[in-house]
């Protein structure tokens, strides 16, 4: 296991780490100027707010439909591939795909590994998986070879390496590759890029994500900036693609508007600079292309969450980011704050189906539901009902039916006793205005700390008289007008 | 544009989207009942009583059930649904009367127009009550604006104000629109814009205690451009940001403060400078 990449290790617990980042001014710097200008770049990209709704409008019920008939799509979708010479596989935990991915390997001798950039690779923590058997995977998107280089994990799902700036980067690139420092973030591209082309050539297997695959055709499609996908998936001999069982969708015309509400809600762009439509191996008279290419699909928790009719929803997800670019925690904390695969607002709504409630027990809770991640969402993920229900799960009693993996993670029988005082005083009128009666009438005792509150505020005095009381007097005088 | 994708799409989706339905206003009513939400009853009855004022200046009879409380959100929002539904009921009680329910918050008005529905989900007999009610809630300046028509003569000296809208009341009453038009019937105020005004200030109910550290973080943010705006002073129609924006600015030592819209409305249009209710 020499050779095991080693990942960051994640330390302390969510309030815990935010507390860190929030403390790292360049960090926040870096990730505050990162998300405005991701935010201008979506709003320029849809001018017309009538067509913007009207697409997120279709973009929802594209998925939707989609997933109302996920068991057919997707028998479908493996007919057509196998037709077209595509090995499919199917795995229902992370370690099954990452025994398919390695067993493929180990059929081809293979010992080098490129690949372009994918997230259910990293739910699969797939670099590490093969690092311990031998074999070196190397990242080809720019940003996930920065991470890669720097030992970490993306922080976001779209730019893995947005938490750090160009001087950063190129400090990295120095100590790394042994190139000289600079400021000129494409002479930066190049050193990188020069750096990966040999590598491209010299791999066996070349893997890569997903964006759509089509059941009716049997294409996997995958957009990407760089041409790293193409040279992935075209250059070494086998092309392994991972996706999620979500991805699947019904034809090439479905595809139409998810690919422009995917490419404008993550960077604002009317499309990708590569479009990959990818239709199997190489054919005999065909010059190039893989020989053998194989499709693994990961459930990892998908099904639990197509049970149930509310989280369907999370499977609607395109992972365009935007949700994430315009949250508020988010932009504060970075990714590497919620400690997991996904972060920021999907992330908190598609966790906890893969790793369950108890390990990710506050990210429910860190949000302000003010709502900007379902406002800009491209297939109108209701993301704060969600982050709601997960709250409800979240709190549930041992003897509660749970909804979701591990629900009841953060059941408190002091919280619960809180909550039902707080109950009986709203729901009783008396007691309510006899509450309202001492609070005003002993303000001067409100005591000068309040828990957390006062970390921040100073302590909220109440009135002398509450509305209660000003509002009988007043409307007593104007009745007697 | 959008056509060319209906056109792409297949059969069952070839349809033009749905589109947020305008509200339908009423004609202005003799009688209305003011729901005040608890924190402004505790922390800013002055704004409350200002509301009185305001809807009684149009000539409205304003009814103040003393059986109310709070509408429920703390516990909702919480994931304490059977706690949050009690409260509710209890509302549901009280506010049931045929009459329009003013409320001098947007989250508040948010929560009985859109929230109550998931929350009687399945109960036939309350989803009744409920309609009645999402139907019959108005926040307080969509109703100064649209059932009111208000128009007035602005009775204040010149001034610059900065607004701040609940995120959930904008996202869900567009009370931000509200709030625009009624200070720009004001011929001496001038709104300026902050920086990142749409941005959520960070108070979020249980949402600033539960993460402190997060919510301090946002409220500092919204403070300083609050106070980079050249404004003389915040205006917001929600407690729950005003509670958590006064807070910080006291914590932080700043003599910059923000006002319910209510109370600076009531003293531009009254012309009376505010007597020290509170």
């Amino acid at each position: 296991m020499s050779q095991r990449i080693p990942v960051t290790e994640l330390t302390g617990d969510f309030r815990q780490r935010a507390k860190e980042a929030l403390g790292d001014d360049q960090l926040r710097t870096n990730f505050r100027n990162a998300m405005d200008s991701l935010m201008t770049k979506r709003a320029d990209a849809f001018p017309d707010e009538e067509e913007r709704e009207g697409l997120r409008e279709l973009g929802n019920r594209i998925k939707a439909r989609a997933l109302s008939r996920l068991p057919d799509l997707l028998e479908q979708l493996e007919t057509r591939l196998t037709e077209n010479g595509v090995h499919v596989h199917w795995a229902e935990t992370v370690e099954e795909a990452n025994r398919i991915v390695h067993g493929i390997i180990e059929r081809r001798q293979g010992r080098r590994v490129v690949k372009g950039k994918s997230m259910v690779s990293e739910e699969m923590e797939m670099n590490d998986y093969l690092a311990g058997r031998g074999i070196e995977s190397l990242e080809s998107d720019m940003g996930e070879y920065i991470v890669q280089l720097d030992n970490e994990k993306p922080s976001h799902i779209i730019m893995p390496a947005i938490h750090k700036n160009r001087r950063q980067v190129s400090r990295l690139f120095h100590d790394h590759l042994g190139e000289p420092e600079t400021d000129d973030v494409n002479e930066l591209i190049r050193i990188g890029r020069r750096a990966l082309r040999r590598k491209f050539m010299e791999a066996d297997v070349g893997v890569s994500g997903v964006n759509f695959a089509i059941a009716e055709t049997g294409t996997l499609l995958l957009v990407e900036n760089e041409g790293n996908g193409r040279m992935s998936t075209t250059a070494p001999p086998v092309h392994i693609a991972v996706t999620g069982i979500e991805k699947v969708v019904q034809n090439l015309r479905d595809v139409v508007p998810l690919l422009s509400l995917l490419t404008r809600s993550a960077l604002g762009q009317p499309i990708t600079t590569y479009v990959n439509l990818i239709s199997g191996p190489r054919k005999p008279e065909e010059l190039d292309g893989p020989e053998e290419v194989h499709l693994v699909l990961l459930d990892n928790g998908r099904t639990g969450a197509f049970a149930d009719a509310q989280m369907r929803q999370t499977l609607n997800c395109i992972r365009c980011g935007a949700c994430m670019n315009h949250c508020p925690v988010y932009t504060r904390v970075g990714g590497h704050t919620y400690g997991e695969v996904y972060p920021g607002p999907i992330g908190k709504i598609i966790t906890p189906h893969m790793v369950g409630l108890h390990k990710v027990p506050d990210h429910p809770s860190a949000s302000s539901l003010c709502g900007a991640c379902g406002e800009v969402c491209p297939v109108k993920i209701p993301i704060p009902e969600l982050l709601q229900r997960l709250r409800q799960e979240n709190v549930k009693s041992p003897e509660e039916e749970p909804g979701v993996k591990d629900g009841g993670a953060k059941y408190s029988r002091s919280e619960r006793l809180i909550w039902r005082l707080w109950q009986q005083l709203n729901s009783r009128p008396g007691i309510y205005r006899l509450f309202l009666w001492g609070a005003t009438r002993f303000r001067k005792l409100t005591p000068k700390k309040a828990g957390p509150w006062t970390d921040n505020h100073t302590a909220p005095v109440p009135a002398r008289r509450s509305l209660h009381d000003l509002a009988k007097d007043h409307l007593a005088r104007q009745g007697g007008q | 544009m959008s056509e060319l994708f209906y056109d792409a799409a297949p059969n069952a989706t070839r349809v033009a989207p749905e589109r947020p339905v305008p509200r339908h206003y009423p004609a202005k009513p003799t009688e209305v009942i003011l729901f005040g939400t608890c924190v402004v009853d505790l922390f800013f009855p002055e704004a409350g009583l200002d509301a009185i004022r305001l809807l009684e200046r149009e000539g409205i009879r304003v009814h103040f059930p003393a059986n109310q409380s709070c509408c429920g959100q703390p516990a909702w929002t919480s994931g304490y649904v059977a706690e949050a539904k009690a409260v509710a009921r209890a509302q549901l009680e009280v506010l049931d009367a045929g009459l329009p329910v003013v409320v001098p918050s947007g989250s508040c008005a948010g929560m009985f127009r859109q929230h109550y529905r998931e929350l009687f989900a399945g109960d036939a007999g309350m989803l009744e009550k409920v309609e009645r009610l999402s139907e019959q809630t108005f926040e307080l300046a969509e109703f100064l604006v649209h059932v009111c028509q208000v128009n007035w003569q602005d009775l204040g000296s010149p001034t610059r104000v900065a607004l701040h809208t609940s995120c959930s009341a904008r996202r869900e009453m567009n009370t931000h629109l509200h709030a625009r038009e009624l200070l720009g019937k004001l011929s001496n105020v001038e709104r300026v814009e902050h920086d990142h005004e749409s941005e959520c200030c960070g108070f979020g109910g249980t949402f600033s205690v539960r993460m402190p550290e997060i919510s301090g973080a946002m409220v500092k943010d919204k403070t300083q451009s609050l106070m980079a705006s050249g404004a003389d002073e915040m205006v917001t129609a929600d407690g729950g940001c005003l509670l958590n924006i006064n807070g910080s600015l006291d914590k932080q030592g700043e003599v910059f403060r923000g006002r319910h819209l209510a109370s600076f409305l009531w003293e531009r249009v009254s012309g009376a400078a505010k007597e020290e209710v509170a």
